[in-house]
């Protein structure tokens, strides 16, 4: 949050002063505008297209899931009938760390903060009657993402679609996953090795699916810094592309299919200008660095959004207004897809009504606001263009910073940036809670909330019982001695040090479990120790 | 908020399968810089994992940081190790997204103090003292 001194001065959350009045002599000082180039040309720092929202706005994707993959259907057509462009599913824990939904760990956390599954039959259920090439789907998962890869293609190929043409998402970011958010299962090392065996075999099997999205989103929520979070996440980014290159891919058989989920809660214009930075930079990146010489390689793909960060559970329905802002800061920003956390979601997941208001308020800003009626339109203001050159600056530091101290990877398995980002969101608490950093509802501007009512989406035990009672059913249907096979080739590709996942494939499609896929995993690449830290 | 260095020793763990740390690791720190021998578990404990590390570190707090909303179900099982392994006398409170409708429950479970999102640090310590001395 913004520093504002005793002393009169304005200091961003990302360390960079701001002046009370920019000129042109503020931008010449920088890079001057060297970098900012057309729309939909190298270095894209004003966007990747040409005509950006005019020829499509960008695609609406509310974050969604919960219960069992009916529940989760049902409310994914509410969305489709609202409006909604592509779809953002949300898995239960136990899925997302490789558990079936029988497994005692599971216990009380099944479909509780995402719809649980168990085995392609779940997916089957969960995108029944969903048009795949009119709707594409995120898949918010990363430890057991190959799977879930596995498991969404198969479950396309079944229903006749050509994987070759098949687009979509999975957020499969496990580096990220040990600073923030925590659904890691494996090392560090074989995590980085899984990642590159989906980018590898999806390069090659379905060359339009993004199998990685790479998330300085929780990187930022879990205390970095709006620099900080690019820094980091780019530095993840080569992390995944260096390993692939080893493999004998080059960059431009991949690079295009890599793609960013990145956050936008804080300052305004400290938002806009770090994404037109990192538009920038990444383009630069992966052209001088990675010589890429297809363009689409150099394309920063992002869906900026979420920002629940920002959004308080006091005064909840300032957080519809706080969305409003975010979802205006995307736009201004030139992202591909956007969700928004819901005014609840500071508490809950959000209800039909809640998700409703943040899909209209993206719509507000399609239909009535003007903000696809030209591309980037903050270009060329003396603040945003300087600050833009400065945000660059600072990621290119820290990013020279992390090489320096050992990389990232090093740093991640070592401890050392959970360590820093969670350092400075101790610092930002102390801030919030003495006044230092401005938050409405928190350190001011606050009422007396006690009587308070507020509708809470309800968790039902019976989900969780249906949920084992159709894993049972699917244990009992299938071909025991196929599943048996499949499962052992996926320990003995993965002890051989080969890519796993065709026969992740040949499992899932035998309708072996996440559980059981998950821990022929884990017998061959062990599991992982958090290292504690402070 | 209370600043004197007091040798209270205070277990913060994450209970069930949620990895939002955030909060238990701030939680960590403040209770370190006001003066408490504090012990992190890390993630994904289970109610049998807590109880262990309670008793065998003779802890004075046992404290539970949980963000994804499986805390009913987590301290029901909890509440029943800690009288078997005779801790439910100690001081027990939890943090995080913990709504409001659930504060009742959470009581009669056996939880001494709860401290949703929004707590201020000096609230937690001040409880911690007052209740332990």
């Amino acid at each position: 949050m913004t520093e504002y001194t005793e002393d009169g001065r304005v200091i961003n959350e990302s360390g960079i002063e701001i002046k009370p009045v920019y000129g042109p002599e503020d931008v010449a000082a920088g890079s001057g505008l060297d970098m900012l180039g057309e729309p939909g040309e190298y270095p894209f720092t004003r966007g990747i297209h040409r005509e950006m929202y005019r020829k499509r706005p960008w695609t609406m994707r509310q974050y969604a899931g919960f219960g069992n993959p009916s529940d989760t259907n049902q409310r994914f057509k509410y969305l489709i009938d609202n409006g909604q462009t592509g779809l953002n599913v949300a898995f239960d824990l136990p899925t997302q760390i490789g558990l079936d939904s029988d497994d005692p760990l599971a216990v009380g956390e099944v479909g509780r903060v995402g719809m649980a599954i168990d085995s392609l039959r779940d997916f089957e259920i969960a995108f029944g009657g969903i048009d795949l090439e009119k709707i594409t789907v995120s898949l918010t998962i990363n430890g057991s993402a190959a799977i879930a890869i596995a498991m969404y293609l198969a479950m396309a190929e079944k229903r006749g679609y050509n994987i070759n043409m098949l687009r979509g998402t999975a957020q499969n970011d496990i580096l990220k996953e040990f600073i923030g958010r925590g659904t890691w299962i494996f090392p560090v090392e074989p995590s980085v090795k899984l990642v590159c065996d989906t980018i590898e075999y999806c390069a090659e099997h379905a060359p339009k699916y993004s199998p990685v999205s790479v998330c300085g989103y929780h990187i930022r929520e879990s205390g970095a810094n709006p620099v900080q979070e690019i820094a980091y996440a780019f530095c993840i980014a080569k992390a995944y592309a260096d390993e692939t290159l080893k493999r004998g891919l080059k960059i431009d058989e991949f690079a295009g299919r890599l793609s960013y989920n990145l956050n936008i809660f804080g300052n305004l214009f400290e938002q806009v200008a770090k994404f037109r930075a990192a538009r920038g930079l990444w383009a630069k990146i992966v052209k001088e660095e990675y010589g890429a010489t297809d363009p689409k390689s150099m394309w920063l793909r992002m869906i900026a959004g979420g920002g629940g960060g920002g959004l308080t559970s006091e005064q909840p329905e300032l957080n519809i207004v706080r969305g409003a802002y975010y979802a205006l800061i995307s736009a201004l920003s030139g992202t591909q897809t956007m969700a928004l956390c819901s005014y609840d979601e500071a508490y809950t997941i959000p209800t039909e009504y809640s998700a409703r208001i943040s899909l209209r308020t993206m719509q507000l800003l399609t239909d009535e606001m003007g903000l696809c009626d030209t591309v980037d339109p903050l270009a060329g203001s003396y603040y945003v263009e300087t600050l833009t050159n400065e945000m660059r600056s600072e990621i290119e530091r820290i990013m020279a910073e992390t090489d320096a101290a050992g990389g990232i990877v090093q740093m991640v398995s070592t401890g050392e940036i959970q360590s820093g980002v969670s350092a400075q969101a101790y610092e930002m608490q102390k801030d919030l809670q003495s006044g230092k950093f401005r938050k409405v509802g928190v350190n001011r501007h606050r009422i007396d909330e006690e009587e308070r009512e507020v509708e809470f989406h309800s968790y039902r035990e019976e989900d969780a019982q249906l949920q084992i009672e159709s894993l049972n059913q699917v244990r009992s249907e299938r071909h025991a001695s196929l599943v048996e096979q499949s499962l052992a080739r996926v320990k003995r590709d993965a002890d051989a040090g080969k890519n796993v996942m065709p026969a992740i494939m040949d499992a899932v499609k035998a309708y072996a479990t996440v559980g059981e896929i998950t821990n022929k995993l884990v017998e061959s690449y062990g599991r992982y120790q958090e290292p504690i830290r402070f | 908020m209370s600043t004197q260095p007091v040798p209270f020793k205070v277990l913060i763990a994450k209970p069930g399968l949620d990895g939002h740390d955030q909060g238990a690791k701030v939680i960590v720190r403040a209770l370190a810089e006001a003066g408490f021998e504090v012990i992190y578990t890390g993630l994904r404990q289970t109610p049998e994992a807590v109880a262990a590390i309670a008793l065998e570190e003779g802890v004075d707090v046992i404290g539970l940081s949980s963000m994804a909303g499986s805390h009913l179900p987590f301290c029901r099982r909890l509440a029943v190790l800690l009288k078997e392994q005779e801790l439910d006398e100690k001081l027990w409170l939890i943090g995080g997204n913990i709504p409001a409708q659930d504060h009742q429950q959470l009581r009669d479970i056996g939880l001494d103090g709860i401290f949703p999102t929004g707590a201020r640090f000096d609230e937690i310590t001040d409880f911690i003292n007052a209740e332990l001395s």
